[in-house]
């Protein structure tokens, strides 16, 4: 039965890594819903939150050949149940459209906050779920939305060992 | 070991040296010329090989490896020589032979801007390495030469490949080299988990059917010796893998055969009877499993591999156990009960006796007026007693003669198993001649994957390496023959292959040789091929539609193996 997978990986920070962790998707046909990856809280460790929908079998397959690379430290797979996940995007509005008590109260609902503001234009940050980032998308359209960017998700997992006592029992 | 400014390639020699290596299989070109400019001043130090191809340098550095157990080391320049090596590269990873290529690449300056012989050697070959790495700075070049050497040769060996760009390679540097051992994110050997271990021994304490499938990795861990304790103590029957043979002795009595679409009759059939499966250093690709759904279904399974990957990967194992074959079969020796299985052996036997009477009699002394591939690798096996290095290609010929070349000792089965490479034999072979020089070496290859390589009789000619080629020529690409027949309605599109006068060509090349159509003068050309110290050609026209039986067709379980043409294939 297919359903969406974080898969949480750690690797050094090394040149093409992240080319050599897409093959292994490729290969199987798998396509990546979302991928982030940046620096952990370990410098030069770099912390990935790959999101699929394929089947248990395939996942824990895909997650041991990344595992298998030379680079990758650890590689973890979780169900959606099993991680609390979240994502952010911003919203880029006219500033002069957005005065009025209707996007205060948007804002209020939404529990979404301004970043930045100018005379130009103003801009929203909310993160959430994708749905909650949709929903806010939707209500804040009739006011012109002149650019909208929204990031994969980064998940924490509940159940996992942290980095650090994995790198400790490597020692 | 201390040296004050020299070029990055002249480390790149310096610390081949401090890695003991001696063989290097090559080709330059502009790319990589300052490290063959390096190179000059250590002819005495390192054998450098000159190739025809650079798919010929490292075919040839994996049958070095093969035979010896030592890294093979390639040279190759940028672009088209980079991408010459990537058929060796796929056939090095999926068959675990490790080889270091170190390419030249344009200067750092230069990457991205498609100069001249430039291409993403990186990018192109990191689906078929264990690990890449382009170096752009001197002083990082012997750091990454140790760690490609300690990566592909520890936990399930593979292929590296170093990229140098040239001014790496011009670019001065104070020279020290320090041997790697260990990489923080990369465990090679994973700890033992003796809970694991003792578990599997009390299902093999309890069966009644145990069954032992061995693979490449008895031979990559070196543990011939230990198998051999474990199986005499234990009493179970051992089967082997394409590239497995050679890991226990043909003529033990606990051997029963050859796994595998072409393999043996009774270890196919009895896979699907066996009441507990044991799994070795093998990965159960789908030309030992047949139909995954109806492979060994009633048995419980036992894996054992030190890729982790590989566990539950095809076959979902009762008990997998992550570890190095030497280590998990001294703790499992030690764990096992002392039993003989002679009535479950006995079924081997008997399924043995079937296939003798019904395939191998007639395979080895045929009535046909025509000779048969088989009775010539028999003959080749019976001639060296098995203790030749055989070397084959791809197709009917290298089934047979996994079939029929009774191999008796370790690292003397060099295949291409996995990626199935057509033209690998005759340079790899070159390889396994230099890499076990007091070794008879011997390459058996059909008519077609000869022609895909047939330029490093050039090499031959060069280094003198006295390779013994045995070509099967049946004027047939035989093996997708045999399938059009069986499979296609005898449709036989473009299989029939016009072969050019192999003597001739060989000649051409200094290599002597004859050719063989009747059966009376097999023997004496044998010998004639095996008493010559020199590098010799011997051709024997074979019968044109011989057909490899016993076979697993494609979808079949392994217990349905069709044993004869007489049984029919109609799949």
């Amino acid at each position: 039965m297919e359903q969406t997978y974080n898969i949480s990986l750690f690797t050094e920070n090394s040149i093409g890594i992240l080319n050599r962790i897409t093959i292994i998707f490729t290969r199987r046909h798998l396509n990546i819903e979302s991928i982030t990856a940046s620096e952990c809280e370990i410098t030069g460790v770099y912390r990935y939150t790959i999101v699929v929908n394929t089947s248990l079998e395939q996942v824990i397959k895909v997650v041991n050949q990344i595992e298998k690379q030379v680079d990758v430290l650890k590689a973890f797979y979780h169900a959606d149940a099993e991680v609390v996940y979240q994502e952010l995007a911003l919203y880029k509005l006219p500033t002069d459209l957005t005065k009025g008590d209707e996007i205060e109260k948007i804002l209020r609902q939404h529990h979404a906050r301004i970043l930045s503001l100018s005379p130009e234009f103003t801009t929203i940050e909310k993160t959430g779920r994708p749905e909650e980032i949709n929903a806010l998308f939707a209500d804040l359209k009739p006011f012109g939305v002149l650019e909208f960017a929204k990031s994969g998700r980064v998940a924490i997992s509940k159940p996992m060992k942290t980095l650090e006592d994995y790198l400790k029992e490597l020692e | 070991m201390n040296n004050s400014s020299i070029s990055g390639a002249e480390s790149v020699i310096r610390s081949l040296l401090a890695e003991d290596i001696k063989t290097i299989f090559g080709y330059p070109g502009g790319a990589i010329m300052p490290i063959y400019d390096a190179l000059y001043d250590f002819k005495n130090d390192i054998n450098h090989i000159l190739v025809r191809h650079e798919q010929g340098a490292i075919h040839a550095a994996q049958g070095f490896a093969r035979a010896s157990g030592k890294t093979g080391v390639v040279f190759a320049t940028s672009g088209p020589g980079a991408t010459n090596l990537i058929t060796g590269l796929a056939d090095a990873l999926i068959d675990s032979t490790p080889v270091v290529c170190i390419t030249g690449q344009v200067a750092s300056h230069l990457l991205g801007t498609d100069a001249f012989q430039e291409t993403d050697v990186i990018g192109i070959s990191m689906p078929v390495t264990k690990w890449n790495i382009q170096v752009t700075k001197a002083e990082d070049i012997p750091a990454a030469i140790a760690r490609a050497f300690y990566i592909a040769s520890t936990g399930r060996p593979g292929p590296v490949l170093i990229d140098i760009t040239k001014d790496a390679q011009f670019g001065k540097m104070d020279f020290s080299y320090e041997k790697c051992n260990s990489v923080r994110s990369y465990i090679p050997k994973p700890k033992v988990d003796e809970v694991q271990l003792e578990k599997a021994a009390k299902l093999i304490n309890q069966a009644q059917k145990p069954y032992l499938l061995i693979g490449q990795g008895i031979l990559l861990s070196e543990t011939e010796n230990e198998l051999l304790q474990f199986v005499e103590k234990s009493g179970v029957p051992v089967a082997s893998t394409l590239l497995g043979l050679g890991a226990f002795p043909a003529d033990h009595p606990n051997y029963v055969g050859y796994l595998g679409m072409h393999g043996n009759y009774a270890p196919n059939v009895l896979t699907n009877k066996c009441d507990v499966l044991i799994a070795i250093g093998m990965r159960f690709d789908d030309r030992v499993t047949g139909d995954v759904s109806r492979y060994a279904k009633q048995a419980q399974i036992i894996h054992i591999d030190i890729d982790k990957a590989e566990l539950n990967k095809i076959i979902k194992a009762d008990i997998a156990v992550h570890a190095d074959a030497k280590e998990a079969l001294t703790i499992l020796t030690k764990l096992v009960q002392h039993k003989s299985h002679d009535v479950w052996i006995q079924q081997f036997r008997k399924l043995a006796q079937e296939e003798h009477q019904e395939v191998i009699i007639d395979a080895i002394n045929p009535k046909s007026a025509e000779l048969k591939m088989s009775e010539v690798v028999n003959l080749i096996s019976e001639t060296t007693k098995g203790n030749a290095i055989v070397v084959t290609d791809v197709g009917q010929h290298q089934m047979i003669t996994s079939r029929y070349f009774k191999y008796q000792l370790p690292k003397t089965n060099i295949t291409s198993g996995g990626l199935g490479t057509m033209g690998f034999a005759l340079p790899a072979a070159i390889g396994a001649k230099l890499g076990a020089p007091e070794k008879e070496v011997i390459a058996i290859i059909g008519d077609g994957g000869f022609q895909m390589t047939i330029q490093e009789l050039g090499t031959i000619l060069q280094c003198g390496a006295a390779v013994k080629i045995v070509i099967l020529n049946n004027n047939f690409l035989g093996m997708v023959r045999q399938w059009q027949q069986l499979f296609f309605d005898k449709r036989y599109s473009f299989t029939d292959i016009k072969n050019p006068n192999f003597l001739k060509i060989a000649e051409g090349y200094g290599i002597k040789g004859h050719k063989i159509t009747d059966r009376k003068e097999l023997q004496e050309g044998l010998k004639i091929l095996l008493n010559n110290k020199e590098s010799y050609l011997l051709e024997v026209i074979v019968e044109q539609e011989e057909n490899v039986f016993p076979m697993v067709p494609t979808g079949a379980s392994v217990s349905e193996i069709i044993l004869s043409e007489r049984h029919g294939a109609n799949v």
